[in-house]
C-alpha cells in the first residue's frame, strides 16, 4: 500500500506542493484539509475580485474535479484541531482521526488584526462593517457590504491595503487609507519611494493619512467612523483591515512542535525533530524567516517535493531571495534586496521624477547589486533581478541600471547567463540548448546557428550566440572559415571570389560551382547570393539559371506563410493618382484578393495571392513591379516636401520619384530602403534608411547611410551635404554601387557601414580616394539600363510551371477575406 | 505504377508538386539529371516544398529554410523528416511514380 501523505492546509502552499509531488510521479495516499470549503484559489488575485476586473470563477487553480481526477481525498471546509505526533494521526474538529506515514502542515496565515477598541463586538465577532482581507469569504462580505454604503477606511498602507483600497473604490465613492508608519510599503520602499507612490496613490481619488494610529472604531450598531491617535476622527461606514499577517502555527504549537514566528523548519522543510512532519508556506520559518509572498512558496514546494518523492532526497532550500514585481492599486512597484543602504562604502544611486511618479534607487555593495527599489517605470527590472539573484557583474556605467541609454543593450555576459535564459526570442532557443550543442561536438558558430536555429529569426541576438558558443566550447571555439566567405559553398572571401568569377569568365551559377568548388559540390543555401552577386557583376551577359533564384525571385512576388504571395505595384515616391488607385481597387475586387494593406513604404500591398493567379493581376494592373520581395532596392519614401508643406525646404517628393525611377528594381547583398524627405523635421523617416536625404535651408540636401529602423535600430551616418539633386541621384548611385560590390550577402548597410566606417565609405563614394567613383558609376549605370520590370513577363512562363501551385489540394488562400 | 508526366515539366534544379492518390508530392529533377519525390508540404509550418531551392543533397524549404536530405528525407533542422516515395524517368522521359507507400529509405 502506497504510503499516506496527509496535507493540512489547502490554500497555494499545500497544493502546490501536491502538485509537485505528483508530477514527480510520487506514490502516495494523499488526503488534504482546507479549512475554507473551496479547491485551491489564488488568493493574490482577491484584489482582482474586489476591484470587478476578474470574477470568482476565474481564480481557482485547483477545482474540485482536480482532487478527484488525482485520487486525492479533499475535506474542504473540515478544520484541524490537533497532531497526535506520536501515533502518527490527526484529529478534526469534529473528532475524527485520520493516520498519516508523512505529514505537511500548510496552514498558511490569517489576517492580523490589531487590538483597536470597538474592532469586535462581544460575541459577535468583527464589529459589522468591519473586514479584514485574506479569504475569498472575506471578500465577498466585503463587496455585498460595501456595495450598499458609501465611506471605506482602510487600515494598513502595506501591500494588502493599498490593493484593498483601490479595489474598494469600485464598490464605493470614498475611500481613506491609514498607515501607522511614516510612509507607505515601508517594508519593501524607503521613504522617498514611499512618498512618491502616495502622490500616485492620491491621483488615482485615494486619500492617504499616514502616521495614522487608529485607536477606536466607533458606532454603536454599525460603523460610522474611526478615531485616529491625534484625535481627528473619520467618518466612514466600512472599514477594512490590511495591517499585516500572521501565521498560524497555532495547531502545530498545540501539538508541541516548535514554533516561534513559524513553525520551525530545517532545509528539507521538515519541522524540528520530527521525521515525518514537514511544513511548508507562509506557516514555515526557515533560518529565522518567514515569507508572506508567492515566489518562496514555489521554491519550498519544489524541494520539499524532491525531498519526500525520492527524486533528490538531499534536495535543500537555502532560503529566497525576495525580489517582487507588482502593480500595486494600477501602479508599478518593484523592489528587491536591501530598501537602503546600511554600509558606508554602498553605491548608492536615486533617480525621482516625482511629477511623473517615477522613483528608482539602486544599491551596489563590493560590485554586486544588493537593493533596488522601482516605483512608476519598472523597465528595467528583468535585468535588475536577474543582477540580484545570480550577482551578475553590473555594467561599468551604472547609470544603465536604471535607464536604457540609446546604443546597443549592454552585453550580459555568457556565462553569467542563466542556463534557462532565452538568448534567441524568435526561435525560443535557451544557453542550455547552445551549450549541449557546442558540447555535442557542434564547435563552429555557424554550425550551432544551423542546429539550433538560434540567431536565425531577426539576428539580433547573433553577437550573444557567438559568446556563448565561445564559452561553452572553453576556448576550443573553432575558427569557422565561413565566416569569411561570401556565401558558405564557395570556400572564398568576396573580394577573391569577384577576381575568380571575372578571371575564369564565370557568368552562372553553376558555372561558379563547378569552377570555383572543390569537387564541384552544389550548395541550395548559397546559389541566391550568387545569383545576386553575378547579376550584379555582368548585368546583361548573366546566364541566369532560374534554379538560383529563391521563389520570390523567380516569381517576382513575396511568398507569405500560407504559400500566397503579396503583390505591391511601383508607386514611385509613394505617389499615386485616382486612376491608379481605382485600378487597384478593380484588381483587388475582381481577384477577391483577402487584404488591402499600405506598407510602411508609402505603397498599396495586395496580400493573400495564389501563384497561378500573379500573372492575371499583372495583367489587369498595368503597373510596374514594386520589387518589395527581393535583395533589392525596394522603394523611396517622401514627405510631400516644398509643393505643399509649409516647412518643407526642398522638394523631396519630386527627387524621391527620380531616384526611384533611376535605381528601381537594382539587385544587391540585402534589401535598400531610401526615403527623402523635405526639411529636418523628416516625416519620410530619412535618418533611418539605408539611405536618407534631407533637404536643409539653402537648397541643399544632406545624405545620411546605414540608418535601419527594424529589429535594429539605427540612426545613420551623414555621407555628405551637396549642392543639388543630381549631385544626390550621383551620389546615390556611386554609394549603393560601392556597397553592391564591398557587401557580403545580406549584410545590410546598418552592419556595412560601420564595418568600413563612414569614413572610409566617404573617401571612396565623396573624395574618390581609390580612384574607383568613375568605375562605380559606369557599374551602376550599366545595371540601370539593363532594368527589366519582371511583371512584363507573363505572357509566357519562364519555365515550365512557373507559377503552378505547389499545394494543389490546399484551398489558397487560407487567410479570411476582408 | 503512375505517369506525372515529361521530366522536362520540371526545369533543372526546381520542383513540381503532383497530386497523387490525394495526396501532394514535390517531385525535384536536380542538375545531376537524377529525379526525388518527397511530401510537399514542410512539417514545420506547412511551407510549400517545391517553391525551395535544392542541391544535389538538400531542399531548403522557401518559408523558415527548414533543411532536408533530399534523398533521405530525413530533417536537417531537428524537426520532423519527409516522407520520400520512388520516383524514376522512364525510357520515354516520363517521369513515373511506382506508389504511395513510403519506400524504404535508399541506403
Amino acid at each position: 500500500m502506497a504510503p499516506r501523505l496527509v496535507v493540512i492546509g489547502n490554500g497555494m502552499a499545500g497544493a502546490r506542493t501536491v502538485e509537485e509531488i505528483l508530477s514527480r510521479g510520487g506514490d502516495f495516499d494523499i488526503t488534504m484539509f482546507g479549512d475554507e470549503p473551496y479547491g485551491n484559489y489564488n488568493r493574490i488575485m482577491l484584489s482582482n475580485v474586489l476591484a470587478g476586473v476578474e470574477d470568482e470563477s476565474g481564480i481557482f487553480l485547483n477545482d474540485l474535479s482536480w482532487y478527484a481526477d488525482n485520487g486525492i481525498t479533499l475535506h474542504a471546509g473540515r478544520r484541524i484541531s490537533r497532531i497526535d505526533r506520536f501515533a502518527k494521526q490527526v484529529y478534526a474538529e469534529d473528532g475524527t482521526a485520520t493516520p498519516y506515514d508523512k505529514l505537511i502542515i500548510a496552514t498558511g496565515s490569517r489576517a492580523f488584526v490589531p487590538p483597536i477598541p470597538g474592532i469586535h463586538r462581544p460575541g459577535r465577532g468583527y464589529h459589522q462593517g468591519v473586514f479584514a482581507f485574506r479569504t475569498l469569504d472575506d471578500t465577498r462580505s466585503m463587496i455585498r457590504y460595501a456595495r450598499e454604503h458609501e465611506r471605506a477606511v482602510v487600515i494598513g498602507g502595506g501591500l494588502l491595503g493599498l490593493e484593498a483600497a483601490r479595489g474598494l473604490q469600485n464598490h464605493v465613492s470614498q475611500v481613506t487609507l491609514l498607515h501607522a508608519m511614516g510612509h507607505l510599503m515601508n517594508t519593501q520602499l524607503d521613504a522617498q519611494a514611499g512618498a512618491i507612490l502616495q502622490r500616485s496613490v492620491e491621483k488615482l481619488g485615494i486619500e492617504v493619512v499616514c502616521d495614522a494610529m487608529t485607536t477606536e472604531i466607533l458606532g454603536k450598531h454599525a460603523v460610522t467612523g474611526v478615531k485616529l491617535s491625534d484625535g481627528r476622527v473619520i467618518d466612514c461606514d466600512v472599514v477594512v483591515v490590511a495591517a499585516g499577517i500572521r501565521a498560524n502555527t497555532e495547531v502545530a504549537a498545540a501539538s508541541g512542535l516548535v514554533v516561534e514566528r513559524g513553525i520551525v523548519v530545517d532545509d528539507q522543510m521538515r519541522a524540528q525533530d520530527e521525521p515525518d512532519i514537514y511544513v511548508v508556506g507562509e506557516c514555515a520559518q526557515h533560518r529565522g524567516e518567514t515569507y508572506g509572498l508567492v515566489a518562496p512558496l514555489w521554491d519550498q514546494a519544489k524541494v520539499l517535493a524532491d525531498h519526500l518523492t525520492g527524486r533528490d532526497p538531499q534536495a535543500a532550500y537555502h532560503g529566497s531571495r525576495i525580489a517582487t514585481k507588482l502593480k500595486v492599486a494600477g501602479v508599478d512597484v518593484a523592489s528587491m534586496g536591501l530598501k537602503e543602504s546600511d554600509r558606508e562604502d554602498d553605491e548608492t544611486l536615486v533617480f525621482s521624477e516625482p511629477r511623473k511618479g517615477i522613483y528608482k534607487s539602486v544599491i551596489i555593495r563590493d560590485g554586486r547589486l544588493v537593493g533596488a527599489t522601482l516605483v512608476g517605470d519598472v523597465k528595467k527590472v528583468a535585468f535588475l533581478m536577474q543582477a540580484f539573484d545570480r550577482g551578475l557583474a553590473l555594467p561599468e556605467d551604472r547609470v544603465e541600471l536604471m535607464f536604457d541609454l540609446g546604443g546597443p543593450p549592454a552585453e550580459v555576459s555568457a556565462a553569467e547567463l542563466a542556463d534557462d535564459a532565452q538568448v534567441c526570442n524568435c526561435n525560443g532557443v535557451t544557453k542550455g540548448t547552445i551549450a549541449e550543442t557546442v558540447h555535442g561536438g557542434c564547435k563552429t558558430v555557424s554550425g550551432v546557428m544551423d542546429r539550433t536555429r538560434a540567431g536565425k529569426g531577426c539576428g539580433t541576438c547573433k553577437s550573444l550566440v557567438a559568446q556563448i558558443v565561445e564559452w561553452a566550447a572553453g576556448g576550443a571555439v573553432e575558427e569557422d572559415p565561413k565566416a569569411s566567405w561570401y556565401v558558405p559553398g564557395v570556400p572564398m572571401p568576396k573580394p577573391e571570389l569577384m577576381a575568380a568569377i571575372r578571371k575564369y569568365d564565370l557568368r552562372s551559377v553553376s558555372s561558379v560551382f563547378a569552377k570555383l568548388v572543390p569537387g564541384g559540390e552544389e550548395d541550395a543555401k548559397s546559389k541566391m547570393g550568387l545569383a545576386s552577386l553575378l547579376k550584379m557583376m555582368w548585368g546583361d551577359r548573366y546566364i541566369d539559371e532560374r534554379d538560383a533564384r529563391f521563389i520570390n525571385d523567380r516569381v517576382h512576388a513575396n511568398i507569405q506563410r500560407d504559400g500566397t504571395f503579396s503583390v505591391v505595384p511601383q508607386m514611385k515616391g509613394g505617389v499615386t493618382t485616382p486612376a491608379q488607385l481605382r485600378r487597384i481597387a478593380e484588381v483587388a475586387e475582381k481577384h477577391a484578393v483577402p487584404m488591402v494593406k499600405l506598407t510602411g513604404g508609402q505603397r498599396i500591398d495586395l496580400l493573400g495571392i495564389p501563384k497561378e493567379t500573379l500573372p492575371k493581376i499583372w495583367a489587369d494592373l498595368d503597373m510596374p513591379s514594386g520589387y518589395a520581395y527581393g535583395k533589392s532596392f525596394r522603394t523611396v519614401k517622401t514627405c510631400v516636401g516644398s509643393d505643399f508643406c509649409r516647412f518643407g525646404v526642398g522638394d523631396s517628393t519630386a527627387l524621391g520619384i527620380a531616384l526611384e525611377e533611376r535605381y528601381q528594381g537594382i539587385e544587391g547583398p540585402g534589401k535598400m530602403k531610401l526615403a527623402v524627405t523635405g526639411c529636418p523635421r523628416n516625416c519620410a523617416e530619412a535618418y533611418v534608411k539605408d539611405l536618407g536625404v534631407v533637404a536643409i535651408d539653402g537648397g541643399r540636401w544632406e545624405l545620411y547611410v546605414g540608418g535601419a529602423a527594424g529589429a535594429h535600430v539605427r540612426k545613420g551616418d551623414l555621407l555628405a551635404t551637396v549642392e543639388s539633386p543630381e549631385e544626390v541621384i550621383t551620389l546615390t548611385g556611386r554609394f549603393l554601387q560601392y556597397y553592391r560590390e564591398s557587401a557580403n550577402w545580406l549584410e545590410r548597410t546598418y552592419a556595412w557601414v560601420p564595418r568600413l566606417g563612414i569614413e572610409h565609405i566617404r573617401a571612396v563614394v565623396v573624395d574618390d580616394a581609390e580612384g574607383i567613383a568613375a568605375d562605380l558609376d559606369a557599374a551602376m549605370a550599366a545595371s540601370v539600363a539593363a532594368y527589366r520590370d519582371p511583371w512584363k513577363e507573363r505572357a509566357e512562363p519562364a519555365t515550365p510551371g512557373q507559377f503552378r501551385t505547389s499545394l494543389p489540394l490546399v484551398v489558397l488562400p487560407q487567410v479570411p477575406v476582408r | 505504377m503512375r505517369i506525372l508526366g515529361p521530366v522536362t515539366d520540371i526545369p533543372l534544379g526546381e520542383g513540381r508538386t503532383y497530386e497523387v492518390d490525394g495526396e501532394m508530392v514535390a517531385v525535384f529533377r536536380l542538375r545531376d539529371g537524377s529525379v526525388r519525390a518527397l511530401s510537399a508540404v514542410c512539417p514545420h509550418r506547412g511551407g510549400p516544398l517545391a517553391d525551395g531551392q535544392i542541391d544535389n543533397k538538400v531542399l531548403v524549404c522557401p518559408l523558415h529554410l527548414m533543411a532536408f536530405d533530399i534523398t533521405t528525407g530525413c530533417s536537417l533542422s531537428g524537426i520532423s523528416d519527409l516522407t520520400v516515395y520512388p520516383v524514376t524517368v522512364d525510357a520515354d522521359g516520363h517521369l513515373v511514380i511506382s506508389s504511395l507507400t513510403a519506400s524504404e529509405v535508399p541506403s
